[in-house]
Protein backbone atom coordinates (compact mmCIF):
# COMPACT_ATOMS: atom_id res chain seq x y z
CA UNK A 1 0.00 0.00 0.00
CA UNK A 2 2.91 2.20 0.48
CA UNK A 3 2.62 3.73 -3.12
CA UNK A 4 -0.90 4.44 -3.04
CA UNK A 5 -1.33 8.31 -2.68
CA UNK A 6 -4.72 8.44 -1.80
CA UNK A 7 -4.18 6.11 1.05
CA UNK A 8 -0.87 7.92 2.05
CA UNK A 9 -2.84 11.58 2.42
CA UNK A 10 -5.61 9.96 4.17
CA UNK A 11 -3.62 8.30 6.79
CA UNK A 12 -1.18 11.62 7.04
CA UNK A 13 -4.48 13.31 8.15
CA UNK A 14 -6.14 10.31 10.15
CA UNK A 15 -2.70 9.69 12.08
CA UNK A 16 -3.02 12.40 14.34
CA UNK A 17 -6.47 13.12 15.22
CA UNK A 18 -6.63 9.34 15.84
CA UNK A 19 -4.10 10.49 18.63
CA UNK A 20 -5.59 13.19 19.73
CA UNK A 21 -8.88 11.47 19.68
CA UNK A 22 -7.46 8.92 21.99
CA UNK A 23 -5.38 11.43 24.26
CA UNK A 24 -9.29 13.03 24.83
CA UNK A 25 -10.76 9.38 25.43
CA UNK A 26 -7.80 9.09 28.59
CA UNK A 27 -8.32 12.35 29.82
CA UNK A 28 -11.78 13.26 29.12
CA UNK A 29 -13.00 9.38 30.88
CA UNK A 30 -13.70 11.08 34.67
CA UNK A 31 -16.65 12.64 32.76
CA UNK A 32 -17.86 10.64 29.90
CA UNK A 33 -17.74 7.16 28.47
CA UNK A 34 -13.87 6.34 28.24
CA UNK A 35 -10.70 5.43 30.27
CA UNK A 36 -7.46 3.66 30.30
CA UNK A 37 -8.29 0.53 28.24
CA UNK A 38 -10.27 2.61 25.32
CA UNK A 39 -7.49 4.97 24.94
CA UNK A 40 -5.01 2.79 24.93
CA UNK A 41 -6.08 0.57 22.55
CA UNK A 42 -7.58 3.75 20.14
CA UNK A 43 -3.60 5.12 20.42
CA UNK A 44 -2.30 1.88 19.74
CA UNK A 45 -4.70 1.49 16.49
CA UNK A 46 -2.66 4.83 14.87
CA UNK A 47 0.15 2.73 15.24
CA UNK A 48 -1.14 0.13 13.36
CA UNK A 49 -2.57 1.94 10.57
CA UNK A 50 0.91 4.24 10.11
CA UNK A 51 2.48 0.52 9.77
CA UNK A 52 0.04 -1.02 7.05
CA UNK A 53 0.14 2.13 5.27
CA UNK A 54 3.95 2.81 5.12
CA UNK A 55 5.40 -0.80 5.98
CA UNK A 56 6.55 -2.35 8.74
CA UNK A 57 9.81 -1.09 8.96
CA UNK A 58 8.89 2.80 8.81
CA UNK A 59 6.30 1.63 11.57
CA UNK A 60 8.74 -0.23 13.83
CA UNK A 61 10.92 3.44 13.36
CA UNK A 62 7.71 5.23 14.87
CA UNK A 63 7.83 2.90 18.17
CA UNK A 64 10.71 0.90 18.69
CA UNK A 65 11.22 -2.35 20.28
CA UNK A 66 12.98 -0.73 23.29
CA UNK A 67 10.74 1.59 24.32
CA UNK A 68 7.69 -0.64 23.53
CA UNK A 69 8.97 -2.94 26.84
CA UNK A 70 9.87 -0.09 28.74
CA UNK A 71 6.44 1.31 28.28
CA UNK A 72 5.15 -1.67 28.87
CA UNK A 73 6.47 -2.07 32.31
CA UNK A 74 6.08 1.37 32.93
CA UNK A 75 1.97 1.58 32.58
CA UNK A 76 2.00 -1.78 35.71
CA UNK A 77 4.52 0.24 37.65
CA UNK A 78 2.37 3.51 37.74
CA UNK A 79 -0.71 1.69 39.37
CA UNK A 80 1.05 -0.45 41.43
CA UNK A 81 3.48 2.91 42.51
CA UNK A 82 -0.01 4.98 43.05
CA UNK A 83 -0.74 2.02 45.40
CA UNK A 84 2.15 1.76 46.84
CA UNK A 85 2.38 6.01 47.22
CA UNK A 86 -1.14 6.05 49.27
CA UNK A 87 0.66 3.15 51.46
CA UNK A 88 3.48 5.17 52.34
CA UNK A 89 1.33 8.33 53.29
CA UNK A 90 -0.08 6.20 55.50
CA UNK A 91 -3.24 4.78 54.21
CA UNK A 92 -4.97 1.34 52.67
CA UNK A 93 -3.33 -0.12 49.17
CA UNK A 94 -4.77 2.35 46.44
CA UNK A 95 -6.44 4.61 48.71
CA UNK A 96 -6.47 7.43 47.12
CA UNK A 97 -7.69 10.42 49.89
CA UNK A 98 -4.30 10.11 50.90
CA UNK A 99 -2.44 11.80 47.72
CA UNK A 100 -4.25 15.21 48.75
CA UNK A 101 -5.85 16.98 51.77
CA UNK A 102 -8.88 17.02 49.83
CA UNK A 103 -10.05 13.71 49.54
CA UNK A 104 -11.91 14.53 46.14
CA UNK A 105 -8.96 16.21 45.07
CA UNK A 106 -6.98 13.31 45.78
CA UNK A 107 -9.71 10.67 44.12
CA UNK A 108 -9.03 12.38 40.93
CA UNK A 109 -5.30 12.41 41.05
CA UNK A 110 -5.63 9.37 41.70
CA UNK A 111 -8.12 8.29 38.85
CA UNK A 112 -5.88 10.06 36.76
CA UNK A 113 -2.68 8.05 37.52
CA UNK A 114 -3.94 4.74 37.36
CA UNK A 115 -5.54 5.13 34.13
CA UNK A 116 -2.90 6.83 32.74
CA UNK A 117 -1.34 3.84 33.84
CA UNK A 118 -3.56 1.45 32.32
CA UNK A 119 -3.57 3.66 28.96
CA UNK A 120 0.08 3.08 28.59
CA UNK A 121 0.23 -0.40 29.40
CA UNK A 122 -2.66 -1.09 26.64
CA UNK A 123 -1.48 1.11 24.06
CA UNK A 124 1.94 -0.70 24.24
CA UNK A 125 0.68 -4.14 24.39
CA UNK A 126 -1.06 -3.87 21.88
CA UNK A 127 1.59 -2.36 19.65
CA UNK A 128 3.97 -4.91 20.58
CA UNK A 129 0.84 -7.86 19.66
CA UNK A 130 0.40 -6.24 16.36
CA UNK A 131 4.39 -5.79 15.18
CA UNK A 132 5.37 -9.44 16.71
CA UNK A 133 2.47 -11.06 14.60
CA UNK A 134 3.19 -8.60 11.32
CA UNK A 135 7.30 -9.29 11.88
CA UNK A 136 6.96 -13.16 12.29
CA UNK A 137 6.88 -13.46 8.42
CA UNK A 138 10.27 -11.52 8.40
CA UNK A 139 11.62 -13.55 10.86
CA UNK A 140 10.98 -16.49 9.39
CA UNK A 141 12.68 -15.65 6.02
CA UNK A 142 15.59 -14.59 8.10
CA UNK A 143 16.27 -17.43 9.63
CA UNK A 144 15.69 -19.28 6.03
CA UNK A 145 18.32 -17.05 4.98
CA UNK A 146 21.21 -17.30 7.42
CA UNK A 147 20.45 -21.58 7.27
CA UNK A 148 20.99 -21.61 3.68
CA UNK A 149 24.67 -22.53 4.12
CA UNK A 150 23.88 -25.74 6.00
CA UNK A 151 21.49 -28.67 3.96
CA UNK A 152 18.73 -26.77 3.07
CA UNK A 153 15.57 -28.71 5.00
CA UNK A 154 13.86 -25.07 5.57
CA UNK A 155 12.45 -25.40 2.17
CA UNK A 156 10.26 -28.51 3.00
CA UNK A 157 8.75 -26.54 6.21
CA UNK A 158 5.83 -25.38 4.84
CA UNK A 159 5.13 -22.00 5.63
CA UNK A 160 0.97 -21.50 4.50
CA UNK A 161 0.70 -19.30 1.77
CA UNK A 162 3.43 -16.82 1.51
CA UNK B 1 -40.55 -0.16 24.43
CA UNK B 2 -38.89 0.76 20.72
CA UNK B 3 -36.14 -0.06 23.17
CA UNK B 4 -36.52 -3.31 23.71
CA UNK B 5 -36.97 -3.99 19.71
CA UNK B 6 -34.14 -2.54 18.81
CA UNK B 7 -32.46 -4.61 21.52
CA UNK B 8 -34.53 -8.06 19.93
CA UNK B 9 -33.41 -7.46 16.73
CA UNK B 10 -29.83 -6.90 17.30
CA UNK B 11 -29.46 -9.82 19.31
CA UNK B 12 -31.48 -12.17 17.22
CA UNK B 13 -29.04 -10.66 14.07
CA UNK B 14 -25.50 -11.67 16.69
CA UNK B 15 -26.94 -14.97 16.33
CA UNK B 16 -27.72 -15.03 12.80
CA UNK B 17 -24.11 -13.78 12.39
CA UNK B 18 -22.50 -16.13 14.70
CA UNK B 19 -24.40 -19.09 12.79
CA UNK B 20 -23.25 -18.16 9.46
CA UNK B 21 -19.35 -17.33 10.65
CA UNK B 22 -19.56 -21.10 11.86
CA UNK B 23 -20.46 -22.43 8.60
CA UNK B 24 -18.04 -20.73 6.69
CA UNK B 25 -15.11 -23.33 5.65
CA UNK B 26 -13.29 -19.32 4.43
CA UNK B 27 -11.54 -18.46 7.41
CA UNK B 28 -10.56 -14.77 5.58
CA UNK B 29 -14.78 -14.66 5.40
CA UNK B 30 -15.22 -15.78 8.54
CA UNK B 31 -12.89 -13.45 10.65
CA UNK B 32 -14.32 -10.48 8.93
CA UNK B 33 -17.80 -11.64 9.42
CA UNK B 34 -16.53 -12.14 13.10
CA UNK B 35 -15.68 -8.12 13.31
CA UNK B 36 -19.30 -7.58 11.99
CA UNK B 37 -20.35 -9.48 15.18
CA UNK B 38 -18.08 -7.30 16.99
CA UNK B 39 -19.41 -4.39 16.09
CA UNK B 40 -23.16 -5.50 16.37
CA UNK B 41 -22.31 -6.49 19.66
CA UNK B 42 -21.36 -2.78 20.38
CA UNK B 43 -24.52 -1.48 19.25
CA UNK B 44 -25.99 -3.86 21.03
CA UNK B 45 -23.99 -2.84 24.60
CA UNK B 46 -25.33 0.54 23.89
CA UNK B 47 -28.97 0.01 23.99
CA UNK B 48 -27.82 -1.79 27.05
CA UNK B 49 -27.13 1.24 28.67
CA UNK B 50 -23.12 -0.09 28.84
CA UNK B 51 -22.04 2.88 26.76
CA UNK B 52 -18.25 2.21 28.19
CA UNK B 53 -18.53 -1.59 27.19
CA UNK B 54 -19.29 -0.70 24.01
CA UNK B 55 -16.46 1.83 23.09
CA UNK B 56 -14.80 -0.91 24.30
CA UNK B 57 -16.12 -4.15 22.05
CA UNK B 58 -15.67 -1.56 19.19
CA UNK B 59 -12.10 -0.58 19.77
CA UNK B 60 -11.02 -3.99 20.63
CA UNK B 61 -13.10 -6.68 19.03
CA UNK B 62 -13.96 -4.90 15.64
CA UNK B 63 -10.89 -3.45 15.31
CA UNK B 64 -7.18 -4.95 17.25
CA UNK B 65 -8.79 -8.39 17.18
CA UNK B 66 -9.45 -8.49 13.43
CA UNK B 67 -6.42 -7.14 12.78
CA UNK B 68 -4.53 -9.82 15.16
CA UNK B 69 -6.68 -12.53 13.22
CA UNK B 70 -5.64 -11.67 9.84
CA UNK B 71 -1.87 -10.82 10.64
CA UNK B 72 -2.31 -14.54 12.06
CA UNK B 73 -4.39 -16.02 8.52
CA UNK B 74 -0.91 -14.55 6.47
CA UNK B 75 0.53 -17.36 8.47
CA UNK B 76 -1.15 -20.10 8.10
CA UNK B 77 -3.71 -21.62 5.57
CA UNK B 78 -7.08 -20.03 4.83
CA UNK B 79 -8.89 -22.67 4.02
CA UNK B 80 -10.78 -25.39 6.73
CA UNK B 81 -11.15 -28.47 5.75
CA UNK B 82 -14.71 -30.11 5.47
CA UNK B 83 -16.25 -30.86 8.33
CA UNK B 84 -19.60 -33.81 8.91
CA UNK B 85 -21.73 -32.30 11.67
CA UNK B 86 -20.38 -33.91 14.95
CA UNK B 87 -22.98 -35.76 16.63
CA UNK B 88 -21.53 -35.68 20.19
CA UNK B 89 -20.59 -32.25 20.42
CA UNK B 90 -23.63 -30.63 19.07
CA UNK B 91 -25.72 -32.98 21.75
CA UNK B 92 -23.44 -32.05 24.86
CA UNK B 93 -23.72 -28.15 23.32
CA UNK B 94 -27.49 -28.80 23.12
CA UNK B 95 -28.07 -30.42 26.51
CA UNK B 96 -26.41 -27.32 28.49
CA UNK B 97 -28.44 -25.16 26.41
CA UNK B 98 -31.53 -26.82 27.62
CA UNK B 99 -30.43 -26.90 31.14
CA UNK B 100 -29.18 -23.31 30.83
CA UNK B 101 -32.43 -22.45 29.89
CA UNK B 102 -34.46 -24.16 32.33
CA UNK B 103 -32.32 -22.56 34.80
CA UNK B 104 -32.85 -19.01 32.95
CA UNK B 105 -36.68 -19.33 33.71
CA UNK B 106 -35.30 -18.48 37.34
CA UNK B 107 -34.16 -15.13 36.71
CA UNK B 108 -35.82 -11.58 37.17
CA UNK B 109 -37.32 -10.17 34.02
CA UNK B 110 -35.80 -8.34 31.92
CA UNK B 111 -35.04 -4.87 33.13
CA UNK B 112 -37.08 -5.05 36.25
CA UNK B 113 -35.64 -2.55 38.28
CA UNK B 114 -36.38 -4.59 41.80
CA UNK B 115 -33.99 -7.60 41.11
CA UNK B 116 -31.56 -8.68 43.23
CA UNK B 117 -28.31 -7.67 41.02
CA UNK B 118 -29.81 -3.77 41.33
CA UNK B 119 -30.29 -3.54 45.07
CA UNK B 120 -26.63 -4.26 46.95
CA UNK B 121 -23.71 -2.25 45.69
CA UNK B 122 -24.95 -0.12 42.73
CA UNK B 123 -26.77 2.00 44.44
CA UNK B 124 -23.79 2.73 47.03
CA UNK B 125 -21.69 3.12 44.14
CA UNK B 126 -23.84 5.56 42.00
CA UNK B 127 -23.94 7.55 45.70
CA UNK B 128 -20.49 7.20 46.25
CA UNK B 129 -19.27 8.39 42.94
CA UNK B 130 -21.33 11.43 43.44
CA UNK B 131 -20.24 12.58 46.79
CA UNK B 132 -16.63 10.63 47.89
CA UNK B 133 -15.00 10.83 44.83
CA UNK B 134 -16.99 13.36 42.63
CA UNK B 135 -16.23 11.57 39.37
CA UNK B 136 -19.29 11.94 37.02
CA UNK B 137 -18.68 8.84 35.02
CA UNK B 138 -19.48 5.68 37.81
CA UNK B 139 -18.51 3.58 35.44
CA UNK B 140 -14.84 5.14 35.68
CA UNK B 141 -14.89 5.59 39.77
CA UNK B 142 -16.06 2.08 40.22
CA UNK B 143 -12.85 0.52 37.71
CA UNK B 144 -10.24 3.20 39.00
CA UNK B 145 -10.85 3.94 42.71
CA UNK B 146 -13.53 0.91 44.34
CA UNK B 147 -12.26 -2.10 42.17
CA UNK B 148 -8.59 -0.87 42.04
CA UNK B 149 -7.56 -4.26 43.05
CA UNK B 150 -9.68 -6.34 40.08
CA UNK B 151 -8.13 -3.53 37.10
CA UNK B 152 -4.56 -3.43 38.95
CA UNK B 153 -5.08 -7.48 38.45
CA UNK B 154 -6.34 -6.90 34.78
CA UNK B 155 -3.64 -4.87 33.36
CA UNK B 156 -0.80 -7.61 34.76
CA UNK B 157 -2.52 -9.96 32.87
CA UNK B 158 -2.03 -7.92 29.86
CA UNK B 159 1.16 -7.30 30.71
CA UNK B 160 1.58 -11.14 31.23
CA UNK B 161 -0.18 -11.87 27.83
CA UNK B 162 2.42 -9.93 25.83
CA UNK B 163 5.11 -11.18 27.30
CA UNK B 164 4.25 -14.62 26.65
CA UNK B 165 3.43 -13.69 22.84
CA UNK B 166 6.81 -12.12 22.77
CA UNK B 167 8.75 -15.28 24.15
CA UNK B 168 6.26 -17.85 21.62
CA UNK B 169 6.91 -16.07 18.46
CA UNK B 170 8.96 -12.54 19.28
CA UNK B 171 11.92 -14.11 17.68
CA UNK B 172 13.83 -14.13 21.14
CA UNK B 173 15.83 -17.46 20.42
CA UNK B 174 19.45 -18.39 20.90
CA UNK B 175 19.86 -16.98 16.95
CA UNK B 176 18.07 -13.70 17.73
CA UNK B 177 21.85 -11.98 17.08
CA UNK B 178 22.68 -13.65 13.94
CA UNK B 179 18.88 -12.41 12.98
CA UNK B 180 19.25 -8.91 13.56
CA UNK B 181 22.85 -9.01 12.17
CA UNK B 182 21.24 -10.25 8.98
CA UNK B 183 18.50 -7.51 9.11
CA UNK B 184 20.81 -4.63 9.64
CA UNK B 185 22.89 -6.43 6.35
CA UNK B 186 19.61 -6.01 4.68
CA UNK B 187 18.82 -2.85 5.49
CA UNK B 188 22.26 -1.30 4.55
CA UNK B 189 22.62 -3.42 1.62
CA UNK C 1 -51.36 -17.93 27.88
CA UNK C 2 -50.28 -14.62 26.90
CA UNK C 3 -48.74 -14.52 30.54
CA UNK C 4 -46.68 -17.14 29.03
CA UNK C 5 -45.74 -15.45 25.91
CA UNK C 6 -45.00 -12.41 28.07
CA UNK C 7 -43.06 -14.49 30.51
CA UNK C 8 -41.31 -15.39 27.34
CA UNK C 9 -40.28 -12.23 26.01
CA UNK C 10 -39.52 -10.94 29.08
CA UNK C 11 -36.66 -13.50 29.09
CA UNK C 12 -35.65 -12.74 25.23
CA UNK C 13 -32.05 -12.15 26.00
CA UNK C 14 -31.17 -14.36 27.94
CA UNK C 15 -32.74 -17.35 25.67
CA UNK C 16 -30.55 -16.02 22.72
CA UNK C 17 -27.43 -15.36 24.98
CA UNK C 18 -27.73 -18.79 25.73
CA UNK C 19 -28.03 -19.97 22.07
CA UNK C 20 -25.15 -17.61 21.17
CA UNK C 21 -23.26 -19.90 23.58
CA UNK C 22 -24.73 -23.17 22.26
CA UNK C 23 -23.45 -21.76 18.34
CA UNK C 24 -19.61 -20.72 20.42
CA UNK C 25 -19.45 -24.04 22.14
CA UNK C 26 -20.29 -26.48 19.77
CA UNK C 27 -17.33 -24.31 17.33
CA UNK C 28 -15.02 -24.50 20.17
CA UNK C 29 -15.23 -28.63 20.94
CA UNK C 30 -16.64 -29.72 17.33
CA UNK C 31 -14.03 -27.85 14.76
CA UNK C 32 -10.71 -28.75 14.27
CA UNK C 33 -9.60 -26.18 12.70
CA UNK C 34 -7.40 -24.20 16.03
CA UNK C 35 -8.12 -20.67 14.13
CA UNK C 36 -12.04 -21.17 14.25
CA UNK C 37 -11.91 -22.84 17.56
CA UNK C 38 -10.14 -19.55 18.65
CA UNK C 39 -13.45 -17.28 16.63
CA UNK C 40 -15.86 -19.78 18.38
CA UNK C 41 -14.17 -19.04 21.70
CA UNK C 42 -14.32 -15.08 21.46
CA UNK C 43 -18.24 -15.82 20.29
CA UNK C 44 -18.74 -17.79 23.52
CA UNK C 45 -17.13 -15.46 25.34
CA UNK C 46 -19.72 -12.46 23.99
CA UNK C 47 -22.73 -14.59 25.10
CA UNK C 48 -21.23 -14.46 28.54
CA UNK C 49 -20.59 -10.63 28.69
CA UNK C 50 -23.89 -10.21 26.98
CA UNK C 51 -25.83 -12.14 29.92
CA UNK C 52 -24.10 -10.14 32.44
CA UNK C 53 -24.97 -6.68 30.60
CA UNK C 54 -28.47 -7.82 30.04
CA UNK C 55 -28.89 -8.51 33.81
CA UNK C 56 -27.78 -4.90 34.83
CA UNK C 57 -29.93 -3.00 32.25
CA UNK C 58 -32.53 -1.78 33.92
CA UNK C 59 -36.38 -0.52 32.06
CA UNK C 60 -36.47 3.34 31.26
CA UNK C 61 -33.18 3.48 33.15
CA UNK C 62 -30.37 5.14 31.33
CA UNK C 63 -26.13 5.02 31.21
CA UNK C 64 -24.46 5.37 34.26
CA UNK C 65 -23.48 8.81 33.87
CA UNK C 66 -24.57 10.91 36.49
CA UNK C 67 -26.54 14.02 35.08
CA UNK C 68 -27.17 15.62 38.23
CA UNK C 69 -30.94 15.37 38.43
CA UNK C 70 -32.12 13.00 41.28
CA UNK C 71 -34.93 11.53 39.74
CA UNK C 72 -32.61 9.72 36.66
CA UNK C 73 -32.39 5.74 36.92
CA UNK C 74 -29.04 4.19 36.02
CA UNK C 75 -28.31 0.85 34.86
CA UNK C 76 -26.64 -1.18 37.22
CA UNK C 77 -22.57 0.44 36.71
CA UNK C 78 -21.15 -3.17 38.30
CA UNK C 79 -21.14 -5.79 35.13
CA UNK C 80 -20.50 -3.02 33.16
CA UNK C 81 -16.73 -2.80 34.97
CA UNK C 82 -16.56 -6.35 35.10
CA UNK C 83 -17.19 -6.45 31.23
CA UNK C 84 -14.71 -3.49 30.02
CA UNK C 85 -11.67 -5.04 31.61
CA UNK C 86 -12.81 -8.43 30.53
CA UNK C 87 -12.71 -7.45 26.94
CA UNK C 88 -9.76 -6.22 27.38
CA UNK C 89 -8.06 -9.12 29.15
CA UNK C 90 -9.80 -11.47 26.41
CA UNK C 91 -8.54 -9.96 23.51
CA UNK C 92 -4.75 -10.36 25.15
CA UNK C 93 -4.86 -13.83 25.79
CA UNK C 94 -6.81 -14.47 21.84
CA UNK C 95 -3.55 -12.86 21.11
CA UNK C 96 -1.28 -15.41 22.86
CA UNK C 97 -3.74 -18.12 21.26
CA UNK C 98 -2.97 -17.02 17.63
CA UNK C 99 0.68 -17.24 18.84
CA UNK C 100 0.56 -20.88 19.88
CA UNK C 101 -1.28 -21.37 16.38
CA UNK C 102 1.57 -20.01 14.75
CA UNK C 103 4.00 -22.02 16.54
CA UNK C 104 1.76 -25.14 15.53
CA UNK C 105 1.77 -23.78 11.91
CA UNK C 106 5.68 -23.89 11.95
CA UNK C 107 6.27 -27.23 13.40
CA UNK C 108 3.30 -29.54 12.17
CA UNK C 109 2.72 -27.12 9.32
CA UNK C 110 -1.45 -27.67 9.40
CA UNK C 111 -3.46 -26.10 12.23
CA UNK C 112 -6.38 -29.11 11.91
CA UNK C 113 -6.11 -30.87 15.19
CA UNK C 114 -6.82 -34.71 13.87
CA UNK C 115 -4.39 -33.94 11.52
CA UNK C 116 -1.76 -32.96 14.23
CA UNK C 117 -2.64 -36.28 16.44
CA UNK C 118 -2.18 -38.45 13.17
CA UNK C 119 1.21 -37.14 12.96
CA UNK C 120 2.46 -37.63 16.74
CA UNK C 121 1.07 -40.78 16.59
CA UNK C 122 3.21 -41.32 13.61
CA UNK C 123 6.31 -40.13 15.52
CA UNK C 124 5.62 -42.54 18.36
CA UNK C 125 5.50 -45.46 15.84
CA UNK C 126 8.90 -43.83 14.45
CA UNK C 127 10.79 -43.94 17.87
CA UNK C 128 9.42 -47.53 18.76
Amino acid sequence: MQDDPVMRVIAKVLIPSVMLFALYVQFHGDYGPGGGFQAGVIFAAAFILNATIFGLNRGRHAWPARANLLAICLGVLLYGGTGVATMLLGENFLNYNALSDDPIAGQHLGILLVELGVGITVAAVMVSLFFTFAGRLTHIRLMRKTDTAEPDTAQQEGLGNE
Amino acid sequence: MSGFVVNAVLIFFLVLIAFLALRLHRLFAMVMLSGAFSLVAAALFVVLDAVDVAFTEAAVGAGISTVLALATLSLVPVEEKPHKVAIIPAFIALTTGVLLALAVTDLPKFGAADAPIHNYVAPDFISGSENDIGVPNVVTSVLASYRGYDTLGETVVIFTAAIAVLLIIGGWTRDRRRVSKQAEDDHAG
Amino acid sequence: MSSLLDAFLGQWNYFLVILLMMIGFYAVIARGNMVKKMVGLNIFQTSVFMLYISMGKISEGTAPILTGDAATVYSNPLPHVLILTAIVVGVATTAVGYALIIRIQESFDTIEDDDIILLMEDETEDAQ
